[in-house]
């Protein structure tokens, strides 16, 4: 373990109880995060991203969820805490910033209060202090007339400023490890890309690890150091954002990857995927997961047991089957040439 | 002649106050925007939140009233008419709303969902209703067996879907789409954007296309308006708005969107750094001593902006 490290997972397993019996929604996840690091997590809802990050959060709830596997922050095991001890660790070691900024707030709450609150738990700070540091949170993040806004109620700011009001409450002790979850999916393109910079300056300035969870590739590849695809609760690729972008490798991330419409291409038509997520009952939990949604790949071209698999330095892929994917497109498109000539 | 005219259309709503709620202000929300459709071509309207750009899509379908300012369809002043013909225009212009999850009544079946409209403005037999929803159905790409199913039994871009069979059912001439994939995942929204691009060619349908989304705007639209404080402050080809903007607050809004190539990363961020410098050093210059947005002038033969 590098000194750089900071949150380590290991072969983590989400299972949901559904009537009597239990599915994994997050299914072997093994990642690490270092200091000063974004880890973009991307798929699309239903691929375990999020329930991942609440497993990390210790949100689930624990009659009905069950996570196995050793997650550990700073070299401590953060799976196995009572609520007590975890909340010692909530808010202070690791932070979340929630999508949906008018949800994640109290609204009966003025923001100073809300900000407070988690500097109550894990400070000693007096009343004083506690709103100095409230102030200068709200500035941090940006918010202009920030002693204003501090007796305000939420439904009195706008998205923008909601937003940035959760990051203020998710940084305000100083966490090593952020995990933001579609932290801009809410807002419009200029605030986003202020709330973006802002992330990026905590990031260097704290030193901190930030766990990105998005759908937005836009978003990853401005914002990411590194990049976890996700796929029916499994890691399908890993690798940093460049390799990505530049050799995507498995189905599944080049699928993605074709279906964004893009202000520079002009193609007419999009990529689209076959098929859906499949619901947590009825994902296939041997095989390749994702190939029910390339059937025009022969079947041996999968791996009869996927692994993640090291196939450059730093970028890994699981499965076999992208040595030979191609999409039909393409193929059809070969053959119209193959005509001509 | 063109199919849709708007021309300087308002829409006010009265702030109330005091014992008496005499109207004391007012919030304009649209605030004199004209704007000019042809057969076949897809118009977005570009906005942020608040910009007015889902209020102006309303007035035009009727669901708000407008406070001043006329629409013209196919030669036709809408507000002129009596609200029994008013409603035969109707029937041509369609709304898609943004989240299929609560656009849908969750208590009907597909076959009712779809049928409301036939029922409100075509008189047909059981039979025949029957088969105009199959035929519809089929038209989205989902198959008729599926009119017996809830809507819950479907995915996001399948409901989608049924939103568009819905709008389709009277055969109109211009579909308004308001966020129509805001809500979902990239490769569920890559399915409905192809389809809607397709039923468009088979059924020569006209568009006004609502995001906010600049990367979805360019793949659909022909032409663009960009809205702000309920005025256009831009308006234009695609390549006009994206290439060659000539409002500060376009400018600023191209500059946002993320770039997909993680190479230029550095380069997009001191651009849009610039670009922000630009905006706050000259805000002033662009709009009026209110803030308010000029009237828009002509640039090039296909491209206007709201400059002094």
């Amino acid at each position: 373990m590098s000194d750089r490290s900071l949150l380590e997972i290991d072969n983590v397993q989400t299972s949901f109880r559904v009537g009597d019996s239990y599915y994994a929604a997050v299914d072997g996840v093994s990642l690490n995060v270092e200091r000063n690091e974004v880890l973009a997590i991307v798929g699309e809802s239903g691929s375990g991203k999020s329930a991942l990050a609440f497993s990390i959060m210790g949100l689930h709830n624990s009659h009905k969820t069950k996570i196995e596997g050793s997650i550990r922050l700073n070299g401590k095991d953060v799976n196995h805490l009572s609520t007590s001890e975890l909340n010692k660790v909530r808010g202070k070691d690791m932070g979340m910033i929630f999508q949906e900024p008018l949800t994640a707030l109290n609204p009966l709450k003025t923001i100073k209060d809300q900000i407070t609150e988690a500097l109550d738990l894990h400070t000693n700070f007096s009343a004083k202090q506690q709103n100095e540091r409230a102030l200068h949170l709200l500035n941090e993040v940006g918010i202009p007339r920030a002693d204003k806004v501090m007796n305000q109620y939420p439904h009195e700011l706008s998205g923008g400023m909601r937003q940035r009001v959760v990051i203020a409450i998710a940084i305000s002790c100083d966490p090593s490890l952020l995990i933001a979850d579609e932290p801009t999916t809410a807002l419009d393109a200029t605030i986003q890309s202020q709330i973006l910079d802002l992330l990026n300056e905590l990031k260097e300035e704290k030193d901190s690890g930030i766990i990105l969870i998005t759908h937005d590739l836009g978003v990853v590849a401005e914002m990411a150091d590194r990049v976890a695809v996700m796929y029916a609760g499994q890691v399908v690729e890993l690798a940093d954002v460049m390799s990505l972008f530049k050799q995507p490798k498995h189905p599944y991330t080049r699928s993605l990857l074709s279906s964004v419409p893009s202000t520079q291409d002009e193609k007419d038509m999009l990529h689209v995927i076959q098929g859906v997520v499949p619901s947590l009952p009825k994902m296939p939990r041997t095989g390749c997961r994702f190939k029910a949604r390339i059937p025009w790949m022969a079947d041996d071209t999968h791996e009869e047991n996927p692994e993640l698999r090291e196939v450059a330095d730093g970028h890994y892929v699981r499965c076999t089957c992208y040595k030979h994917f191609y999409f039909p497109e393409e193929e059809a498109e070969k053959d119209v040439a193959a005509h001509r000539e | 002649m063109s199919l849709l005219t708007v021309n300087n259309l308002k829409v006010h709503y009265p702030i109330r106050g005091g014992i008496l709620r005499r109207k004391i202000d007012v919030v304009r929300a649209v605030d004199g925007i004209t704007m000019e459709l042809e057969r076949g071509e897809t118009y977005g309207l570009v906005g942020e939140s608040g910009s007015g750009k889902s209020t102006s899509g309303r007035a035009i379908i009727g669901l708000e009233s407008p406070t001043a300012g006329e629409v013209t369809f196919e030669g036709q002043k809408l507000n002129q008419l009596k609200r029994q013909d008013r409603r035969e225009y109707y029937k041509d212009i369609q709304m898609v709303f943004q989240d299929p999850y609560s656009s849908l009544n969750p208590k009907k079946r597909v076959n009712d969902i779809i049928a409301e409209p036939i029922r409100n403005f075509e008189k047909r037999t059981k039979d025949d209703e029957r088969r105009r929803i199959q035929e519809l159905l089929e038209l989205v790409g989902l198959s008729p067996e599926s009119m017996h199913k809830y809507p819950h039994e479907f995915s996001g871009g399948q409901k989608q879907r049924l939103g568009v069979a819905r709008a389709l059912a009277l055969q109109p001439k211009l579909i308004i789409a308001d966020e129509p994939v805001s809500a979902l995942d990239v490769s569920v929204q890559a399915q409905v954007l192809n389809f809607m691009k397709e039923i468009q060619r088979e059924l020569d349908l006209t568009y006004i296309f609502i995001s906010h989304d600049l990367g979805v705007v360019r793949h659909m639209c022909n032409r663009i308006g960009i809205m702000y404080n309920g005025r256009f402050v831009e308006e234009g080809s695609a390549e006009d708005v994206y290439d060659n903007p000539q409002h500060i607050y376009t400018k600023r809004l191209v500059a946002a969107i993320p770039d997909i190539d993680p190479a230029n990363r550095k380069h997009q961020t001191d651009f849009r750094r610039e670009v922000k410098k630009e905006y706050d050093n000259k805000k002033a210059e662009f709009f009026d001593e209110h803030g308010g947005v000029f009237d828009l002038k002509q640039v090039s033969s296909t491209h206007y902006a709201a400059l002094p």
